[in-house]
């Protein structure tokens, strides 16, 4: 099989506050042979915020991050599900609406850049799993997580709205339950593992937020898992460091461990914890 | 032409009648279900094959009404809509079937929408006009015009979105996705005359767009894809158009991230908290900040990393800024 190189559209999160989540990144994607080449020239997506102020400017800058992976000639791969939703959403908006396609690329036009449409956009979990393939992993794992029951925590922009999204059934998700089987876990089953984390309204609303959160431990903590994992860097900061004002919330003790999907990965692929970057976590994680 | 084929389903159903039952419970009824039955077939099986008691909504049986809105797995559905088929796909052979909302539920199915009709209420959703009681020509609308509403208008009141927004679960005062999606409706009429008492309205910080949490289940439980985040990002930019936006921790941080990308092309974490709490209000967010500085998670000031080729960046934000705040 040949192999397989993406652009790998970082996000502002993996740079910053989850260092260990691009560490994973970079560690899973040697062990699993896959070539990231990193979108330097990125910006920041707009974290669904910038277009609330800002609609046009949030689609100008996200078109010019796809036109360097397009330039590239490669598949964006995003490790974020908010970057990852920005961008499918831009990507769509431009597609099916020549006109606007037209005013983004009279802007771009002014730094020698186009957008044309011809990288496809998606997120880490999914390139692994529909491109490199869920059997060759289960191959590959050298520390099956056979003791640990794991909640898969999807978050809300990798699987809403679904038709942009990576092709789980929004209700009933099964990609990162998948994902944990072919590492050898225990997938845990429980009424959260679908549902938002709270993130996008921390500072606005911050009960609604902490409520949201605390609910997500807590269910999965009540179906007996371990430790729980995520695709998305912001759900982690949410569940990672602030189940303090979760537990409050929700009026019970809701700290759990909350790993990164390619720290999971890379675990049962044979990663150290130096690798996977396990001591950037504010949740107790040494278990493993 | 498919063939029609049978399965043994087994349905869980929501059972409360609030004059007798001090709790609610589910019970259990087992039938044969054909692929072409939609979850109304089952409702009314449930009702004249099992316990005539049993009660929900229904009425036009063409997705028209939205009377006869359910949850089945969690999943908001019409019940007139939505095809077996299709559930038992998604969910297997054991189903769920719920009111919209349990809290609010009055008997089986049948839940009590006070709050979404006062909700509705409270955005006005009607043309707020001085309408010429003798005009002397039509009040006309171009297709370009009545392209605004962006669809909202296909918004049948069914309450799906509603009772399936994470937001108004935890939040009481929050008008919600089906309000929101109604102010935007009339806001973008060029009839309508009431757009700024809307936006305040639909501008109040805990009850108003800013508590959105961005899931986007409203758009996705919607049967008639009117995508209320749609509008209600709308919203966000006509409280920025119509210069109505508070200078507030909601607001700011939707414009910090504009000042992080001007002057980083990245985000900067830290100065965006800062920036929309203020200089007092971030100090409630330092227990946290703390923790995550001893595990490497804050990246400080003069460490702050920078997009490649930045000045392109800066020459696009300010070219391509279409707002001012």
């Amino acid at each position: 099989m040949e192999k397989l190189k993406y652009a790998l559209f970082t996000g502002c999160t993996a740079k910053e506050s989850t260092p260990e989540q691009l560490m994973s990144t970079y560690a899973v994607a040697e062990k699993l042979g896959i070539e990231l080449i990193e979108l330097t020239e990125a910006s920041c997506c707009g974290a669904s915020h910038l277009q609330d102020y800002d609609d046009f400017l949030s689609l100008v800058l996200n078109a010019r991050n796809i036109c360097y992976a397009e330039s590239r000639g490669l598949t964006m791969v995003t490790i974020c599900n908010t970057c990852q939703l920005n961008t499918a959403m831009t990507k769509h908006r431009l597609d099916t609406n020549p006109e606007l396609k037209a005013r983004v690329n009279e802007k771009l036009a002014e730094v020698g850049l186009e957008y044309k449409g011809e990288s496809e956009i998606t997120h880490f979990l999914y390139a692994i799993i529909d491109d490199f393939g869920l059997e060759r992993i289960s191959q590959m794992v050298v520390k099956p997580l056979s003791q640990f029951n794991i909640a898969p925590f999807y978050g809300c922009h990798n699987i809403r709205p679904s038709e942009l999204a990576g092709g789980d059934n929004p209700y009933n998700p099964t990609s990162l339950d998948d994902l944990i089987i072919a590492c050898g876990g225990e997938n845990v089953d429980y009424e959260e593992k679908n549902k938002c984390c709270g993130f996008h309204a921390e500072l606005q609303s911050p009960h609604t937020a902490a409520r949201l959160t605390g609910k997500a431990l807590m269910g999965a903590l009540d179906q007996n898992a371990d430790w729980m994992v995520t695709p998305c860097p912001l759900c982690h900061l949410k569940l990672d460091t602030q189940y303090d004002h979760a537990s409050k919330a929700v009026g019970r003790d809701v700290k759990m461990p909350v790993l990164h999907m390619q720290q999971m990965l890379g675990l049962a692929l044979g990663c150290t914890a130096d690798e996977l970057g396990l001591k950037h976590h504010v949740s107790d994680v040494t278990f493993v | 032409m498919t063939s029609i084929t049978t399965q043994t389903i087994t349905f869980k159903v929501f059972r409360f009648n609030t004059e007798t039952d001090y709790l609610p419970a589910y019970k259990e009824y087992q039938m044969e279900v054909t692929s072409e039955e939609v979850v109304l077939d089952i409702l009314n099986r449930i009702k004249w094959e099992f316990d005539g008691s049993f009660s929900y909504r229904r009425s036009c049986r063409h997705g028209i009404c939205g009377a006869c809105a359910v949850k089945v797995n969690g999943k908001g559905v019409l019940a007139c809509k939505e095809r077996m088929n299709d559930i038992i796909d998604s969910f297997g052979t054991e189903l769920t079937i719920e009111p919209v909302s349990t809290k609010r539920a009055v008997k089986d199915m049948i839940v009590d929408k006070a709050d979404f009709w006062e909700k509705h209420d409270a955005v006005k959703p009607y043309l707020v006009s001085d309408i010429d009681e003798h005009p002397k020509e039509e009040s006309l609308v171009t297709p370009e015009q009545a392209e605004a509403l962006l669809e909202a208008d296909l918004c049948i009141q069914c309450g799906l979105c509603h009772y399936s927004c994470p937001a108004i679960e935890e939040n009481d005062e929050f008008f919600g996705p089906a309000a929101f999606a109604a102010a935007y409706r009339f806001n973008a009429d060029v009839r309508d005359e009431g757009t700024l008492e809307r936006l305040d309205t639909v501008n109040q910080p805990g009850a108003g767009v800013w508590d959105c949490v961005k899931c986007f289940e409203c758009a996705e439980v919607c049967p008639k894809e009117v995508n209320p985040i749609e509008k209600i990002t709308k919203l966000h930019n006509q409280v920025f158009e119509y210069g109505r936006a508070p200078n507030n921790v909601a607001v700011r941080h939707a414009v910090g991230f504009a000042h992080s990308i001007k002057k980083h092309g990245l985000l900067d974490e830290g100065e965006l908290v800062r920036y929309s709490e203020g200089t007092l209000g971030v100090l409630k967010h330092m227990p946290v900040a703390l923790q995550m500085y001893k595990k490497g998670k804050i990246v400080l000031p003069w460490n702050m990393p920078q997009s490649d080729k930045l000045d392109e960046i800066k020459k696009l934000v300010k070219i391509s800024s279409t707002v001012k705040f």
